[in-house]
């Protein structure tokens, strides 16, 4: 069980860079009328059969080469049914990925929103050849950050240089607490 | 909203200085383990400590990456250290309280925290 939500995120993000994706969506949508929290994971990567598609959520599937099992997506569908959410899978070969996840907002058992800026940054600071667009939605209110729109503004110098990368960390932190108006988790 | 403006003028700078950081004046790497393991374990907070240290100490010739899962996942968090020249330093059970003393003892003074190596605590 991962503590954060934000450690799921980063989590589940990575199998996008390893299935080369050059372009990781990501959306946050928070409803308090709703009472869920919805998150989006939509990238171009390799893709997967229809079989694997169906199996990924059973722990003794993985295409890691080291060991048989692999935990990411069963502890995430696992967390989402606990909390009376939902979760979904859609993959083409050589399209890409889509997963949706859901949670209840107010059920005991959703675990805290944790670091999102952070988990956000570090996928950003550590993939510094994949783009990155997040969509935070929060209760209407929007923020979307785009690396490709960095990308363009700081060319030639890499998005993980030091002085860059401090940047989109703040920016982050900033925006998304803004968002957030004072203290949500 | 921070401007892309703010970004156009550190873009200048950067240009100005030419050293874009070439792989060449690195010579030293942190490899922190970010897999399902390492991210439940607590790896995230541990890396962000270490680049957060990093430039405090305005240090600019380590960089801060990560790797997979190295199949100790009851270790977890580990960082790997990999000095120029030395052999490898595998530091476990990391917290970011570790890291100010992994910084200074190791990557600026050369002497390797024993006690939080896998030697001491495997």
């Amino acid at each position: 069980m991962m503590r954060e939500l934000a450690d799921n995120i980063l989590d589940i993000a990575q199998n996008s860079i390893s299935a080369r994706a050059s372009l990781v969506t990501i959306e946050i949508t928070v409803s308090h009328e709703r009472d869920t929290i919805g998150l989006t994971f939509i990238d171009d990567g390799c893709g997967m059969s229809q079989e694997m598609a169906r199996s990924v959520c059973d722990p003794f599937t993985t295409t890691r080469k080291t060991r048989k099992v692999g935990l990411g997506l069963p502890l995430l569908k696992m967390t989402a049914q606990a909390t009376g959410g939902d979760f979904s899978i859609a993959s083409e070969l050589g399209k890409g990925t889509t997963v949706r996840v859901s949670f209840g907002l107010s059920h005991i058992d959703r675990p805290p929103m944790g670091d999102v800026p952070g988990a956000l940054f570090t996928l950003v600071l550590m993939n510094p050849e994949t783009d990155f667009r997040f969509v935070y939605d929060y209760d209407g209110k929007v923020f979307v950050f785009d690396t490709r729109e960095i990308r363009e503004a700081v060319a030639p110098v890499p998005l993980d240089h030091p002085e860059i990368s401090a940047w989109i960390k703040d920016c982050l932190v900033q925006e998304i607490n803004e968002l957030h108006g004072g203290l949500f988790s | 909203m921070k401007s892309l403006a703010e970004l156009a003028a550190i873009r200048a700078r950067m240009i100005e200085q030419v050293n874009l950081r070439k792989d060449d004046n690195i010579d030293t790497r942190i490899v922190v383990g970010m897999a399902t393991c390492g991210i439940a374990a607590g790896a995230r907070p541990v890396m962000l400590e270490f680049i957060e240290e990093l430039k405090r100490r305005g240090i600019d010739n380590v960089t801060v990456a990560q790797t997979g899962c190295v199949g100790m996942c009851r270790l977890e968090p580990i960082v790997e250290v990999y000095v120029k020249d030395q052999e490898k330093v595998t530091y476990v059970h990391m917290t970011p309280e570790k890291v100010a003393r992994v910084v200074n003892d190791h990557i600026v003074n050369g002497r390797p925290v024993e006690e939080y190596t896998i030697g001491a605590q495997g």
